[in-house]
């Protein structure tokens, strides 16, 4: 399109200059509005091809079983009742707990144990510390399958099988992005406030407390919203450790359980289950997307 | 004298103090680290040892004690186990075809995100919103989006284009999850615009003076100059790639009629098949522990070769600002 109007602009605007007048400021002024029209017609295609998928969803979640195989894509009538069906089916409350219980007791084990390491990996000048923070980093990387077996084997031993135990009690003890991201963001905190409390006499404990955590609460909110969506969204880990036992299954697990035994010919209850699952994230997002979007950069871009 | 004594007592001492307080830094400092310190002595450092162990062993977990059998488990692996093959070349489709797609696609995103001078803001959320989508969600609701009768097929029907069956046919089971992918590239997509808003303007100002076209400023300026940000994500794709797991799962159980066309683990016609899921199943369903944690192995040295390799092609490709690295 823009293209089109510096082919049919150019020579006039030229003609014009050597003509001596003025630029007639309308054919700039259309010529840039052209381009913003062109502009923001390929970001709202690329928006409604991101936000389409979840009106489908929506809109099949509140058809009726029969209508939700056909090809029909408007409800008629609107059955509003598949939301209580959903919660009368399947215990998603139960597994909504569950969730809420290893999303949140693992959001706190994560910030306790990854603020204390972050702030050494940081703040506390030792020998070593680089490697260290080396081996980090390069726990990251490590495919989760190679740990898996022996792991699987300690907590059959412990007796932590069917229980939320083997998916919260890890995140008591560091998470490697969570150290990463701390670190990251405690290095920006300037060395005069951390002098300062030095010289008053502070010790490290009381440094990292009064002054880094105080000063570190945007990236202590990202760590945690991120664990609280890593523990939601979590479906391999709740698959292999609930060993079948349907008390503790989270919502990934449950909603998963519940497809396979109605699969594909329940899609409307399916659709509707799906919306329950992701509401709380999304809303959740909306509210606290800035700490969202400065956590995934500080990442991906200082990374 | 006497002076020189007290000298040296002193030094002495001063000696034995700063021991005292070097032994007393390094408590703290251990304690500090403590929780990951057991942490990765417990997670990691044990685990990946006792995996080790395990792939020369014939182990069921829990009744039987793993039992030495050298190296059958991977003689096994690589010579008579077809499943692990079809598994592997399924994994790599998803590395090799998926990832690069799904890079390209956010790039193309991002780019399209900087070019509005209002509402960017907007457009960014929509373009998350979909990356906030728990992934057994999101598989859930592409069961339903990809369906025979779902309506993608009533989009390309309107448009008289061919209606795939997806994840019912084993040629468009995985271009089905690709799709599924690339609805939740939002990650990517803000990473990209952050690295695209950093390029300098005077650089495209000076190649417009030269006359450069868009695709020459693209290619000379935008691609060089957020390369690092595209290695980056390139090499977390690949990593991720080989560990392809729920969504696989899901679509694979859920799909697929009662009876005999009932879905199962890498349905259709183990297409789905991955690395991640069958090993899963030799593990995990199976309890064959010992042959599992032998896949888990060839996974990681694979997963380590194409980092590294990856690294090592970097200083061809990623320009560091200021010679960085």
């Amino acid at each position: 399109m823009s293209v089109a109007s510096d082919v049919s602009g150019r020579p006039a605007d030229a003609a014009a200059l050597l003509a001596g007048r003025r630029v007639p400021p309308s054919a700039a002024k259309r010529r840039r509005r052209l381009i913003a029209v062109g502009n923001h017609a390929l970001a709202i295609t690329f928006a409604v091809m991101f936000v389409a998928p979840f009106v489908f969803v929506v809109l099949t979640s509140l058809m009726t079983q029969h209508q939700a195989l056909s090809r029909d894509l408007w409800p008629h009538p609107f059955q509003w009742s598949n939301y209580r069906t959903i919660f009368n089916d399947a215990p998603i409350v139960r597994y909504a707990w569950n969730t809420v219980v290893y999303a949140g007791l693992g959001s706190l084990g994560v910030v306790l144990s990854s603020v204390p390491v972050a702030y050494a990996l940081s703040r506390i000048r030792w020998r070593g510390r680089q490697a260290v923070f080396l081996i980090v980093i390069a726990t990251m990387m490590l495919p989760a399958q190679v740990t898996i077996v022996p792991l699987y084997i300690i907590f059959a031993r412990l007796g932590w099988l069917g229980s939320l135990k083997p998916l919260i009690v890890p995140a008591f003890f560091g998470d490697a992005f969570s150290i990463f991201l701390l670190r990251q963001f405690f290095m920006t905190i300037p060395e005069e406030l951390i002098d300062a409390a030095r010289v008053d006499g502070a010790n490290e404990f009381q440094i990292m407390w009064n002054v880094v955590v105080k000063l570190a609460k945007p990236a202590i909110a990202a760590i945690a919203l991120f664990e609280f969506l890593y523990a939601w969204n979590d479906f391999f880990g709740p698959l292999l450790y609930a060993n079948n036992n349907q008390n503790i299954f989270t919502l990934s697990v449950g909603l998963q359980n519940f497809t396979t035994a109605h699969r594909a010919v329940l899609f409307n209850l399916q659709m509707a289950a799906s919306i329950v699952f992701m509401l709380p994230v999304i809303i959740l997002f909306l509210f606290a997307q800035k700490a969202f979007i400065q956590g995934i950069t500080l990442t991906g871009v200082k990374g | 004298m006497a002076v020189a004594v007290t000298v040296q007592a002193t030094t002495a001492e001063r000696q034995q103090l700063r021991r005292r307080r070097g032994r007393r830094r390094a408590l703290v400092i251990l304690a500090f680290m403590s929780p990951w310190v057991i942490g990765f002595l417990w997670f990691y450092v044990y685990p990946m040892f006792a995996t080790l162990y395990f792939s020369f062993t014939k182990y069921d977990g829990i009744r039987l004690s793993p039992r030495w059998v050298g190296l059958f488990n991977y003689q096994h692996l690589f010579t008579q186990d077809p499943l692990f093959w079809k598994s592997l070349a399924n994994t790599v489709w998803i590395v090799a075809i998926g990832t690069p797609l799904q890079i390209v696609f956010a790039l193309s995103v991002a780019w399209a995100l900087t070019r509005p001078k209002r509402g960017q803001g907007i457009y960014r959320t929509l373009y998350f919103l979909p990356t906030m989508v728990p992934a057994v969600a999101a598989a859930l609701s592409f069961i339903y989006l990809l369906s025979s009768n779902g309506p993608v097929n009533s989009i390309l029907r309107l448009l008289h284009l061919p209606t795939p069956l997806w994840f019912l046919d084993p040629a468009w089971s995985k271009p089905g999850l690709v799709l599924l992918g690339m609805w939740g590239v939002g990650e990517a997509i803000v990473i990209f615009l952050a690295a695209l808003l950093d390029v300098p303007t005077h650089l495209y100002e000076a190649a417009d003076i030269e006359g450069a076209s868009a695709w020459q400023k693209f290619r000379n300026i935008t691609i060089p100059m957020i390369s690092p940000v595209i290695f980056f994500s390139t090499v977390i794709g690949v990593i991720y790639g080989f560990q392809y797991f729920t969504e696989a799962y899901v679509v694979g159980l859920g799909t697929g009629g009662a009876g005999a066309n009932a879905g199962g683990l890498g349905s259709p016609n183990q297409s789905t098949l991955f690395y991640t899921i069958q090993l899963y199943h030799q593990g995990f369903e199976e309890f064959h522990l010992g042959y599992a944690s032998a896949m888990a192995w060839v996974l990681f040295v694979i997963v380590m070769v194409c980092t590294l390799a990856l690294i090592r092609s970097s200083n061809r490709w990623v320009y560091y600002q200021g010679g960085f690295r």
